[in-house]
């Protein structure tokens, strides 16, 4: 079991004849991603690794039915790769694509509300569901089907987090990236209510950063879980004022502070690692 | 990208949006001349940064001779880190009440949000809760002549005032729109017997859309020229006190790296994400930058995703056999080919480590000898 995508999931992958897009389409086939068809302007009747590739998505849906769609478009493309996949139908749309204009983002999230789309992303690793289905650009070997859920601001900080689980031998029910822009298609909040309700998580593992509340906000969703919550928080270093890399990481005006997001989670019960590699031996006391 | 107020006014006026009569002026003539035509003005320190009332970067001044001692006494100052080369000359108001106006982003709401008070005049954050106004905006709809009715209820205007709110409401969610900001903002919006006026304006536009308002809006700069280097190299790269310089690729695992470090007693000199799926080109950019900050030494933390393990280790052994590294460099390279990036750094003499415990360890223990 997992969230999001499973076994099922008919995957298209827009921008396929691109670089990044035809290295990770590749990669997602090799993990043994169910990749049915790839969308590239002008490129239609071309194939990649015996994808079949077409000039739009409309007809990538029409021959194939994809229902799921994994976006690897510049960022100033990136808007209309996005309403094109809505409006052909598709469901799940994950954004791999950083650096789109916040403006963009605001307007991708209302279409997505009208159609009822689940978007991932944009600046997201992407998401998957351990020996069932990848949708991202994360190295496929340091992932196991398990029952431990993962959400994350940030794919390498991530990984990093499951290389430990994996390490430790804790496998994963599904890992999804949020994505690091300000406005993101899934918050902490929407993807723990989907692990609380999924048969097969047992316990999660958030990874947040300074900046912004959607940590707070978690921890008040938290307090109502019943499955247990390790989390793992990076920019207790970071000054206030400065941007770290993330459209979101900064302590603007006294907020969004490491030690307001620690108080927080402790509050609601989650415990917080000091480092990525101690959040295997948290989980194994909270699952006791 | 921040813009000054003289800038941001200018787009207010351009887009239908009252601002007071002024003058931009750089030395202390041109704000007597501004004085004489006018009367009796305020010089405003143009500055990135708020607070300059308390801090002495704003002066008032009824005759062309105050405002010439006034503009000299505040150009070539040291402001809030900022060095004073401009001044704003503008009619000093009548004010019978200050307002607060700004639309910026909801971030959990994924929407613009406009918020309001008739309380304004003050630092926003300070105001509370029951004093604001705030209106969530739909893209799709934007906003309509309801949205000002319902908002100059909220906000206690009436008649001509409200009339005028209402083309200022919408014409500031114009300027959001159209010009990218990630905030506009009036504070205070000013009642000037029959009037309104924005007193002052701030406009912060969102670096990702500059390719598209480039051209629209005028250029700011308050990176250092390292920052600025580093930017134009599409890596994001923040200055710090430390004296081990660090590069990551992804801005958690970067922040996650200065933590460890600091963790086990080390203190970093910068914080710089070399990006995701950062190429053999950028990624030797990226080690020269970190080589001419002149730092004890570099730790690297790679955990290939997009990034490919081998990209990075061709990169770093280009770069040693084209110019040498002459600072000890500490590796922690894992992920996406990484087999191969190994042997490639082998090949070159570089030693890399499986762990970042291992890497941040031994860095610690050459930056502390």
């Amino acid at each position: 079991m997992a969230i999001i995508i499973d076994g099922q999931t008919r995957v298209l992958v827009q921008g396929a004849t691109g670089n990044q897009g035809s290295f990770h389409l590749k990669q997602m086939l090799a993990y043994g991603s169910n990749v049915v068809a790839g969308v590239s302007p002008g490129k239609g009747g071309q194939s990649v690794e015996a994808v079949p590739v077409f000039d739009t998505v409309f007809a990538a849906v029409e021959a194939q039915h994809p229902n799921a769609s994994i976006i690897f478009i510049p960022a100033r493309l990136a808007k209309e790769a996005a309403f094109e996949a809505m409006e052909a139908g598709i469901e799940t749309v994950v954004i791999i694509t950083e650096h789109i204009p916040v403006h963009d983002a605001m307007d991708i999230m209302h279409l997505a509300k009208a159609r009822g789309t689940t978007i991932i992303g944009p600046n997201t690793f992407g998401i998957i569901s351990p020996g069932l289905c990848k949708m991202g650009i994360m190295p496929n070997s340091i992932f196991l089907p398990g029952t431990t859920g993962v959400l994350a601001r940030s794919g390498t900080l991530s990984y990093e987090i499951v290389f430990n689980l994996t390490a430790a031998g804790i496998g994963q029910s599904s890992v999804v990236g949020l994505g690091g822009d300000r406005v993101a298609g899934l918050s902490f909040v929407d993807i723990l209510q989907r692990f609380e309700a999924d048969e097969g998580t047992t316990q999660v593992v958030l990874v947040g950063e300074i900046g912004g509340n959607a940590e707070e906000e978690a921890a008040e969703y938290i307090k109502s879980m019943r499955k247990p919550v390790v989390a793992y928080l990076a920019g207790k270093s970071a000054p206030p004022g400065k941007r770290m890399g993330h459209a979101g990481a900064i302590i603007e005006r006294g907020k969004g502070t490491f030690a307001s997001k620690v108080t927080a989670l402790n509050a609601a019960g989650a415990q917080v690692a000091a480092l990525p590699w101690e959040v295997p031996n948290l989980l194994a006391q909270v699952s006791r | 990208m921040k813009l000054f107020e003289f800038m941001a006014k200018e787009l207010f006026a351009r887009n239908g949006i009252p601002i007071p009569q002024g003058r931009v002026v750089r030395v202390p003539s041109e704000a007597a001349a501004a004085c004489q035509t006018i009367g009796s003005v305020v010089l405003k320190s143009q500055i990135l940064s708020g607070g300059r009332g308390k801090a002495g970067g704003i002066k008032f001044a009824d005759t062309p001779d105050e405002a010439a001692t006034a503009a000299g006494e505040i150009l070539g100052t040291e402001l809030k880190g900022f060095t004073v080369d401009t001044l704003l000359v503008e009619q000093k108001l009548q004010i019978d009440q200050e307002l607060y106006l700004a639309i910026t982003i909801d971030k959990a709401a994924q929407c613009p949000v406009l918020i309001a008070s008739a309380f304004g005049g003050m630092d926003i954050e300070d105001l509370a809760e029951d004093k604001l106004v705030k209106h969530n905006i739909d893209v799709g709809i934007g906003i309509m002549p309801y949205l000002t009715r319902e908002l100059n209820r909220k906000l206690g205007l009436s008649g001509v005032l409200a009339q005028q709110a209402a083309e200022i409401f919408t014409n500031l969610y114009k300027v959001f729109r159209e010009y990218d900001a990630e905030l506009v903002e009036i504070n205070p919006l000013v009642v000037s017997g029959e009037k309104l006026v924005a007193a002052d304006g701030k406009v912060t536009i969102d670096d990702e859309a500059m390719f598209r308002v480039g051209e629209l809006v005028p250029h700011t700069e308050e990176r250092t020229d390292l920052e600025i280097k580093a930017a134009e190299l599409g890596i994001s790269y923040v200055q710090l006190e430390g004296d081990i310089a660090v590069m990551a690729n992804g801005a958690g695992i970067t922040m996650a790296t200065l933590d460890i470090l600091q963790h086990y007693g080390g203190h970093p000199a910068n914080f710089m994400d070399a990006g995701g799926g950062a190429g053999i080109e950028a990624t030797a950019k990226a080690l020269e930058i970190l080589l001419a900050t002149q730092p004890k030494a570099i730790l690297v933390n790679i955990f290939g995703g997009i990034t490919r393990c081998d990209d990075v280790a061709t990169a770093f052994a280009q770069v040693k056999q084209s110019r040498g590294i002459d600072v000890p460099l500490v590796i922690r390279l894992v992920g996406t080919n990484q087999a191969e990036g190994v042997r490639i750094l082998q090949e070159n003499g570089i030693d890399s480590f499986r762990t970042i415990k291992e890497a941040v360890e031994k860095v610690v223990q050459i930056a502390n000898a």
